[in-house]
């Protein structure tokens, strides 16, 4: 679990799974398309993401494609979130959401 | 093994402290199966072209697929229809078990799932994952990792 917290506690790589997330199964070229970050920094942060199992890849062909793999994030879901209290989370959410939508922005984090 | 021009849709990897056979085991049981696509026990022989039937909760088997590889313990695959999927495209799921030190590395590729019509009827495939982690886990003998 040290893994995945020091993995998500950088701000480019959440925005390289973000990427993921709107776009699954995506290669490096792609990734770099979206970010104003070198193909270097890239490969580096995708290595760690990958590490702590948040991306995965696979081959298809000659391509490497990067999945997220939110498995991990599902565990320190579990862990801290008790069964009970998921629907009332989730009410306060969808709250949040809807009111949020007024004034839509991207996250900033 | 799939087409080469064939995208999976997702690729989930989680590492259960278990071995490939209870794996193997706990992935063809009803209860697994009827977790993870959405309340439908899969029955099969999980024999190569036998058939996949996902059985609802009131007996009713809305659709048939078939077993395209089963190569127990180390992959399975089959196919059925599932809400939103075309006759021409059914769900495809690929299920591969990797033994990796005292755990096993499972896979779960995804082809021509429509996310939206599954979702809509489904708990959500992670929920059912990590049931099955911690179903396995949970056994005395396995040692936690």
């Amino acid at each position: 679990m040290d893994a995945v917290f020091k993995a998500l506690a950088d701000p480019s790589r959440r925005k390289l799974l973000d990427q993921l997330y709107t776009h699954n199964g995506q290669t490096l070229s792609e990734l770099c398309k979206h970010l104003d970050m070198s193909r270097q920094a890239v490969t580096k942060h995708l290595a760690l993401l990958e590490a702590a199992n948040l991306v995965v890849t696979i081959w298809r062909g000659r391509e490497k494609l990067h999945y997220l793999n939110p498995a991990p994030i599902h565990e320190i879901y579990d862990r801290w979130l008790s069964k009970y209290e998921r629907h009332q989370l989730e009410a306060l959410s969808n709250l949040k959401k809807g009111l949020e939508a007024i004034t839509k922005e991207e996250p900033n984090e | 093994m799939s087409k080469p021009q064939d995208k999976p849709q997702f690729v989930y990897v989680t590492y259960i402290a278990t071995t490939p056979e209870q794996l193997w085991d706990a992935l063809t049981s009803e209860a697994f199966t009827q977790q993870y696509w959405g309340g439908r026990r899969i029955q099969s022989d999980w024999r190569v072209g036998s058939p996949v039937e996902p059985v609802e909760d009131d007996g009713d088997s809305d659709w048939e697929g078939e077993v395209l590889e089963s190569d127990p313990p180390h992959r399975l695959s089959y196919t059925f229809q599932s809400p939103g999927s075309n006759a021409a495209h059914p769900t495809r799921v690929v299920f591969d078990l990797q033994p990796i030190g005292s755990t096993v590395k499972l896979t779960l590729t995804h082809d021509d799932l429509d996310t939206k019509g599954f979702m809509a009827i489904s708990q959500g495939w992670s929920a059912s994952l990590s049931s099955l982690k911690s179903l396995l886990e949970r056994k005395p003998l396995v040692l936690a990792a």
